[in-house]
């Protein structure tokens, strides 16, 4: 019999379709691999899984879940959890300020009874601190950690804590299912090792283990079966004899955006637009170091990497959004940092990854968005009928903003519809717009089809190109997605650790970027040498 | 030889850091130390006055101050709210000296009575402080203000008019409204006098209050060691890992603030019993506020607290109380000037405290 399933799960986020009809079975002692892409729906599921209020708070899944051949709903992550289902967080689930065993035991405390609790109830029982100490050392024994039980998890090392949330999940005795969700990309080579071994051994004491992670050839090695998910849907299900790392990446990609354009290289300009040098910026989990860097006039320059290793910090600590040190060069001026109005009268113009929360006034209309930033930093679509007093230009206002409306193809009621009903996609075009009400001559783009389903991703990255070839703005666009910075950049920055781990043409091998953003590119190159 | 040398050396420096930031930790009590010995010396109370004075307030202020630790260490903050707490305490007080029920008695049936007041009160706090994440302690104070007003509206307006009641010695001879100060002649230190030794003439240790004082120390310790304890910790380092793991978040933190305002009560009671009369519509006022700064001058910051704080705290706070007015009467002939001192650096001090928890926040975010 199944252990858990997952049958016919569909889930629509605002209208976007994220899950379609995936079904998925888990079965005793079994480790199974969940792999795909960024945002192919692999969170959602397991969001789903957990009862996450985020799902309820938008209109719940379409489905069944099935624990050991009865149907469940969890309402809340507690539910999930006293039903036997545990997860390993990508986010560590830790309390900073508690030791190793209180945070193993957390919420889950053996307790004694008392006089007081005998009259008040079970919630004043006392904690038996040596119990849980016992409990957790016997957890840590079985996952092979030496580590001391009672110090505090604050100023441990990263690895540490992901064997702390996993001893967590072994002592629960009722455990049937783990999640682990990307458990080893914070981990080290030998204690990445480390923890496949512990994975093996939960599975192999019975438990179903549900193991997502981006590194394929771990999958492979410690899989019964892997579960491929594209775009919300399962693509494949292959056995561990069945799969390869190039058949689970064939399948990850799929169909993919192809190049929009070949390599057609615009002017060939080696005039930097934009310098940087030893450019560090404080992103909290997104920090750059040292950086120098030169941006082209009238190229399309992509920053690419994997998430925490800086890129989305770059264009942050040049628009003046996080503090940053170092020399900023445009044109060959200085321009002072953390100062996001000159950095709009120079010229620049950004389009943020958290759309929502910076780069929209969300419950304002759409004409008001597009025109805002030129207002405060130009003073444009203003008009002054009195001195002392400034009104809005409404006209010019409505002029424009149904001529970006046009040109961008926003879909909408008409420019007085709020932002926030918009999807995803037309949201993102409306940034846009704002940006190129600028008419800067650099625009930095980050994330900017995160979210959006993949029409209208394709209609984004033309607008890129059009405004690059068109209006000749140098653009500047940072992405996880790899294959949309091939397909329409003319070079691609890979930042590795804050720092520049080198610069590819979009046509470069996959082998070449694979190891680039593993930071092995030098070392490799070296030894092909 | 030289090896062993180098080891003490290596010692000592350690040593000397460690000392160093014992010393940071403690600037502000010694700080206030220092103000206090300055105080002391310009005032020149004769010893015995002056610790008769400590020891009477060290019983009957504690408890007060004991009601903010489990908000602080749920992570909300300093509950100014813990006025509502003192209005429930006080409740218990009129409707005693009403029924006459006097003595130790009444002190009791006071607390029996003030409790489940407490309990409603704490409990609708809590509900406003769930709602008001991270805007706690500005949410509990204006509430406290607010609070205050619905005290007078009840007791001023509404008693004797709406709520029927005919008692000589406690309303207004207008027939509505209680009287401004209401003697509490009834239970005047009865919970002091209950064990009290004379040392000598004008020097003498309420022994049963300063007993129930340390009851409660030992009650707070030992309620931080249960489960609902452990989970008031939890939330309070991090609601959202205390949510994932099952906590009830928001019941937690009304648990805690229900514990701060029946503290409160019973804290009140102590310390009316003490003074002897009932200020009907100031005694609870300034509660809130005393009570915080004597947690901040005893070293305790708005996320930290412990009971060795609140001890030092109410010593170091109301050694000055007794102190600045005498001082301030001999050094500038004016009483008054050490009054508004000692105001003065109540509210100072809770400026300051909070400013330098701000500041530590955007120091811890700032450095990655």
């Amino acid at each position: 019999m199944a252990l858990l399933e997952f049958k016919n799960i569909s889930k629509f986020y605002y209208g976007n379709q994220v899950l379609k009809n995936v079904s998925l079975t888990v079965h005793k002692g079994e480790i199974h691999g969940l792999v795909g892409e960024n945002g192919a729906g692999k969170s959602t599921l397991m969001n789903i899984l957990f009862g996450m209020p985020v799902i309820h708070l938008t209109g719940g899944y379409e489905g069944q879940i099935i624990l050991e051949g009865v149907p469940v709903s969890f309402r809340s992550p507690a539910e999930a959890m006293a039903a036997g289902i545990g997860m390993v967080h990508q986010e560590f689930m830790l309390i900073p300020g508690f030791n190793v065993a209180e945070n193993i035991k957390l919420n889950r405390e053996n307790t004694r009874a008392n006089l007081v609790s005998r009259i008040l109830g079970p919630k004043l029982r006392t904690i038996d601190v040596r119990k849980n100490r016992a409990d957790a050392r016997r957890a840590l024994d079985r996952l092979g950690m030496a580590l001391d039980e009672t110090v505090p998890v604050g100023g441990l090392p990263v690895g540490h804590m992901q064997f702390i949330e996993i001893a967590r999940e072994i002592d629960k005795e009722n455990s049937k299912v783990v999640v682990f969700d990307e458990p080893t990309a914070v981990l080290t080579e030998s204690e990445a090792e480390q923890f496949l071994k512990a994975a093996q051994k939960l599975a192999a004491g019975g438990m179903g283990v549900l193991f997502i992670s981006h590194r394929l050839d771990e999958i492979i090695k410690i899989c019964d079966r892997i579960t491929v998910l594209r775009d919300g849907e399962v693509v494949a299900s292959l056995s561990r004899s069945e799969a390869s790392v190039e058949k689970l990446a064939e399948l990850m990609v799929g169909r993919k955006i192809s190049r929009l354009t070949v390599a057609e290289k615009k002017s060939g300009s080696q005039k930097p637009i934009l310098e940087l040098i030893n450019f560090s910026v404080d992103m909290p989990g997104e920090r750059v170091e040292d950086l120098s860097l030169k941006i082209y006039e009238g190229e399309i320059l992509g920053i690419g990497g994997l998430a925490g290793h800086g890129k989305i910090g770059i264009a942050n600590g040049i628009m003046g959004l996080c503090p940053a040190r170092g020399t900023v060069l445009k044109n060959g001026k200085q321009l002072p940092l953390g100062n996001p109005m000159r950095m709009l009268n120079e010229g620049m113009a950004f389009v943020s990854e958290d759309r929502r929360g910076v780069g929209l006034l969300t419950d304002e209309s759409i004409e008001l968005n597009i025109v805002v930033a030129a207002m405060q930093s130009q003073n444009r679509f203003l008009k002054r009928p009195l001195p002392f007093f400034t009104l809005e230009d409404r006209a010019a206002i409505r002029e424009h903003a149904l001529k970006m409306i046009r040109e961008l193809d926003i879909r909408c009621l008409g420019p007085q519809q709020t932002v926030r009903s918009l999807s995803g996609g037309n949201q993102q075009k409306v940034c846009i717009a704002r940006a190129i009400t600028l008419s800067p001559d650099i625009l930095f783009v980050s994330e900017p089809t995160r979210g959006i389903d993949i029409g209208a991703k394709r209609i984004v990255l033309d607008l890129l190109l059009k405004l690059n070839r068109e209006m000749g703005v140098t653009v500047v666009m940072t992405s996880s997605e790899l294959a949309e910075l091939r397909a329409i950049c003319n070079r691609i920055a890979i930042v590795y650790k804050g720092r520049l781990a080198g610069i590819l043409e979009p046509t470069a091998s996959d082998l070449d970027f694979g190891l680039m953003m593993a930071g092995e590119y030098e070392q490799r190159g070296a030894a092909q040498a | 030889m030289m090896a062993m040398k180098l080891e003490l050396a290596k010692n000592s420096s350690v040593l000397t850091v460690r000392i160093r930031q014992k010393l940071i930790e403690m600037a502000v009590p010694l700080l206030f130390l220092v103000l206090c010995g300055i105080g002391a010396y310009f005032a020149q109370l004769s010893p015995v006055f002056l610790i008769n004075e400590i020891i009477m307030r060290m019983a009957r202020n504690p408890l007060l101050v004991l009601a903010l630790i489990i908000p602080v260490v749920a992570g909300m903050g300093m509950n100014f709210a813990i006025t509502l707490g003192a209005m429930a305490g006080q409740i218990g007080l009129i409707i005693i000296t009403h029924y006459e029920i006097n003595g130790i008695t009444g002190l009791l049936v006071a607390a029996l009575i003030a409790t489940p007041f407490a309990v409603l009160f704490g409990y609708l706090t809590g509900k406003l402080l769930n709602r008001a994440k991270g805007k706690e302690m500005i949410t509990s104070m204006i509430f406290g203000f607010f609070a205050n007003y619905v005290w007078q509206l009840f007791f001023l307006a509404f008693v004797g008019s709406i709520i029927p009641m005919r008692n000589e010695k406690l309303i207004l001879s207008t027939g509505v409204g209680l009287r401004n100060t209401i003697d509490l002649a009834g239970i005047r230190q009865s919970l002091d006098n209950l064990l009290k030794i004379q040392v000598v003439q004008g020097l003498s240790i309420p022994v049963s209050t300063l007993l129930v004082v340390a009851l409660f120390c030992v009650l707070i310790t030992f309620f931080m060691k249960t489960k609902l304890g452990q989970d008031i910790r939890a939330v309070g380092q991090n609601m959202e890992i205390a949510r994932i793991s099952g906590i009830d978040v928001d019941r937690v933190r009304i648990y805690a603030i229900i514990i701060s305002t029946v503290l409160a009560a019973w804290g009140q009671l102590i310390w009316l019993q003490n003074i002897g009369t009932l200020n009907t519509y100031g005694s609870h006022v300034q509660v809130g506020l005393f009570a915080v700064a004597a947690l901040l001058i005893g070293g305790a910051s708005v996320t930290k607290a412990t009971i060795w704080q609140v001890l030092l705290g109410t010593f170091l706070f109301h050694t000055l109380f007794i102190i600045s007015p005498v001082a301030g009467r001999n050094l500038v002939g004016d009483a008054q000037i050490g009054e508004f001192f000692r105001v003065f650096v109540a509210y100072g001090v809770i400026a300051v405290a909070l400013l330098l928890h701000a500041w530590q926040k955007y120091a811890s975010t700032k450095k990655l």
